[in-house]
């Protein structure tokens, strides 16, 4: 009996595995970016709304740590946070900046008039290579990025106050913004 | 009120399946006939009602119902008709309902073909089908309901995702669930006969051509979507070693076996507990590729940590099907006894040889797609292995197997007189010696140490799969379809490993920026940028270039390839131009717009490319010629035991 039970043995081993892919999710929301500690791709992008044609580029929002929202109007789970991140915004904390990722300019300003705008600045990324650039697999994802312009957190999924609370204001230096 | 008619039919379905596997199950069980005769009506009621169910997604899909949010998700009121009834199974609430009608018509089948199988037996195969329904259909209805409404209701839908607005990717999936779930049956058969606690050689006569059918199907499936990937991902590869390719690639590997199993347990009525193992195996991995692919564990992780109760339904679904198939295994095959011996050379053997390889070689692509699962499981770094895993593990498995294939053909059954044809054996191997070392260094020139290996299996493969036909032929004797579809798949094995070893060896490639006029050598051949300019398809505009290919500076053909941009989903994709000889693939994508009129393209030759996809289509064809060998079509109870005896005179 024992050899046949060899395959048996083998599969619960397998599905042990598997139960761990399952229920690690929260890990691997928090999924290592190639990106951790390096510094952010430079970029380039028009600000979303602005007729004049203004852009915003890296080097505009270095010296001072921001925090970067990865989002579009086609995004079901991008509704779901987008109360988490009003709020966030009532905060004042840090510099939140939206980066509307392969969507429509009319279809984004028509659902930040419609739910309410909790970004500083959103840029539109209408070709989704500065998303490429990041390695974003998916909407929605945050970005914590420090004053000397490095990455050093990344949430995968829907923000929420606990993950603001326990990732990104934990990571803002003691005593507030310089 | 259309869309919830068809989600009212799918738990309807749920119920029916229910019933059918209670039936099937319990009513053999108890040898109870009122029960049992409850199975049939099910399966046909289940049928109807999957097929309703599938028919209102269809027509949701082909009126623009942008209420239902799956039509909104996946499709766009641009988007041509075709595509708009492919997008049904764009994406994985879809899928799962074509894999549940797949499985209702693929019941069906063997509903109809059954009923000369002993009742009981046919009542448990349906039973164990019916089973496997219920449990897509569970997950469908729980999880994944394809009729979920949206509201406030969408203008228009956010398009089919572009990558899949394409023929072959469009019949793609439903060939992949054919064999997929083809493989069902031969799990069912394999349960049933656990049940009973009786295999015989009748039972692997039955299990045969619906193995084989599923075998083929899978083939043409994985084939499709890898000439997909090459002219549609524009890398200019056939094979990447992607989860998603090995997925579907595993339970091929191991159904390869399975036929081959199945076939030694027919005709000799050994390994018995083997085939019954790997017929469980095959549908296993057809499970767990399904499910791998569809529930994104490995190819983005998101969908997962999105939906943890999808993943734990899936996990919990698998364990009880294939745990306790192999529980049930673990329990019934030490009763099975293999009578027959056989001789370390014998047709038996090499066939046990076979099965050694394919199922090693499937076991090293399932640790090579779920070493990052693993790496995560343990705790360690995340660790994903490459295509160099792959790419040199696998020749290692594949060519000791080709000249087992090329030897083991000449082999007889229980007694291997493999003496008597030491002629074949030796001639094949002296004549493909000759040609494959002509062709590697009289034609190509010396490459990388495996070519010559490879070429020569290749050509000997077909040689060795020659002799038999051709020996009957002369000496007048029949040739049963077996034999001929056994030949022709054989002749695509070696077809295949030759085409292979010739593309991996010999492919040339370049990349490089040009402008319209200038000239892009590559060898013999060369390519001249005559031209680009923007055309509009149905949802895209693209630019498209006009590409001489030249062969020794005399213009062969004319290639256009063309970098699309999707409206609604603002991708950019590539629409590589092919152009192909019959020993030769001319390939050229564009890349992008690098400025000042030069564009950055990728451009390669492939010899004989198109006869990889020429191999999977003789296996294929091999497999479909075989099922339709007399002796299946004798299907009568009565007269089998004079046919196992006739028919194991014959070979095969």
């Amino acid at each position: 009996m024992s050899r046949f039970l060899i395959p048996a043995a083998i599969f619960l081993a397998l599905a042990g595995v598997l139960y761990v892919g399952v229920v690690h999710s929260p890990n691997k929301s928090t999924m290592q970016s190639a990106l951790l500690g390096k510094s952010v791709p430079e970029f380039s992008l028009p600000v979303l709304g602005n007729p004049s044609g203004a852009t915003l580029t890296k080097a505009q929002l270095s010296g001072r740590p921001w925090v970067l929202n990865v989002w579009a109007t086609w995004c079901v789970a991008c509704r779901e946070e987008h109360a988490a991140l009003l709020a966030i915004s009532q905060q004042n904390a840090l510099p939140l900046v939206g980066l509307d990722w392969k969507d429509e300019d009319e279809a984004a300003l028509e659902w930040l008039k419609k739910l309410g705008n909790p970004y500083t600045v959103v840029v539109a990324d209408r070709d989704g290579r500065t998303a490429i650039d990041f390695g974003v697999y998916g909407a929605p994802e945050t970005f914590f990025i420090d004053a000397d312009g490095r990455v050093q957190y990344r949430h995968v999924g829907p923000m929420t106050p606990e993950v603001w609370e326990r990732e990104f204001l934990s990571r803002l230096p003691r005593g507030g913004l310089p | 009120m259309i869309p919830e008619l068809g989600h009212f039919a799918l738990i309807l379905a749920l119920v029916l399946a229910g019933a059918q596997a209670f039936f099937g199950i319990f009513g053999a069980a108890r040898g109870d006939a009122r029960w049992q005769s409850v199975v049939r009506p099910a399966v046909a009621g289940q049928f109807v009602l999957v097929s309703t169910a599938i028919g209102v997604l269809m027509y949701a899909f082909v009126t623009f119902d942008f209420s239902v949010l799956y039509v909104a998700s996946n499709s766009n009121s641009a988007l041509p008709t075709f595509y708009r009834v492919a997008a049904l199974w764009g994406a994985h609430e879809g899928s799962l309902l074509l894999w549940a009608w797949i499985l209702a018509a693929w019941t069906l089948a063997v509903a109809f073909a059954s009923r000369n199988l002993p009742p009981s037996f046919a009542s448990r195969v349906m039973g164990v089908l019916g089973f496997v329904s219920f449990g897509f259909l569970l997950f469908t209805v729980a999880t994944s309901n394809p009729f979920e409404r949206i509201f406030p209701i969408p203008a228009d839908g956010r398009d089919l995702n572009p990558v899949l607005q394409d023929p072959a990717l469009a019949i793609h999936p439903p060939l992949l669930y054919m064999g997929y779930v083809g493989m069902s049956v031969a799990f069912a058969f394999a349960c049933a006969a656990m049940l009973e606690g009786k295999l015989d050689q009748a039972w692997a006569r039955w299990t045969r051509p619906w193995t084989t059918m599923a075998w083929a199907f899978l083939g043409v499936g994985i084939a499709l979507g890898s000439w997909w990937a090459y002219y549609e991902l524009g890398w200019g590869g056939y094979w990447f070693w992607d989860p998603v390719e090995n997925a579907s690639f595993m339970p091929w590997l191991v159904a390869t076996a399975l036929i081959h199993s199945l076939a030694a347990t027919e005709k000799r009525g050994v390994f018995k507990s083997w085939t019954l193992l790997l017929a469980i195996l095959a549908f296993s991995l057809s499970l767990l590729g399904t499910f791998l692919v569809r529930s994104g564990v490995l190819t983005s992780v998101h969908s997962f940590a999105a939906d943890p109760t999808r993943g734990l339904f899936i996990l919990a679904f698998l364990v009880i099907v294939i745990g306790g198939a192999l529980a049930l295994y673990a329990w019934r095959a030490p009763m099975l006894k293999s009578p027959a011996g056989f001789e370390g050379t014998a047709r038996e053997a090499f066939l046990l040889y076979n099965n050694i390889f394919l199922v090693v070689a499937a076991a090293m692509v399932l640790i090579g797609t779920l070493a990052p699962l693993i790496a995560d499981a343990l705790g360690t770094t995340p660790l994903s292995v490459g295509a160099p895993y792959f790419d040199n593990l696998f020749p290692m498995l594949m060519l000791p197997l080709g000249a087992l294939v090329a030897i083991g053909i000449h082999a007889a059954w229980k007694r291997g007189q493999l003496g008597n044809n030491r002629a074949r054996v030796l001639v094949g191997l002296g004549v493909s010696l000759l040609i494959g070392l002509a062709l590697v260094y009289g034609v190509y020139g010396a490459s990388k140490p495996l070519t010559p290996i490879g070429i020569v299996l290749g050509i000997w493969i077909i040689l060795s799969s020659l002799f038999d036909p051709v020996d009957r032929l002369r000496r007048k004797l029949s040739l049963p379809r077996a034999i001929i579809g056994m030949t022709l798949a054989h002749i695509g094995l070696g077809v295949g490993v030759l085409a292979i070893s010739l593309v991996e060896s010999y492919s040339v490639e370049r990349d490089a920026a040009i402008a319209p006029g200038e000239t892009l050598a590559l060898g013999r051949y060369a390519y001249r940028f005559e031209s680009i300019s923007e055309v509009e398809g149905p949802n895209y505009d693209a630019a498209r270039a006009v590409v001489t290919v030249l062969r020794d500076g005399e213009p062969v053909t004319t290639l256009h390839p063309e970098q699309r941009n999707y409206w609604v989903q603002r991708s950019t994709l590539t629409e590589a131009g092919i152009e192909r000889s019959w020993n030769m693939d001319m390939f050229l994508a564009l890349s992008k717009n690098v400025g000042g009129g030069r564009w950055s393209v990728r451009a390669q030759l492939r010899p004989f490319l198109g006869w990889v996809w020429l191999s999977a289509a003789l296996m294929a064809l091999g497999a479909l010629v075989a099922v339709t060998d007399r002796r299946y079509r004798l299907r009568s109870a009565a007269n089998e035991p004079a046919l196992a005896q006739g028919s194991a005179a014959e070979a095969t």
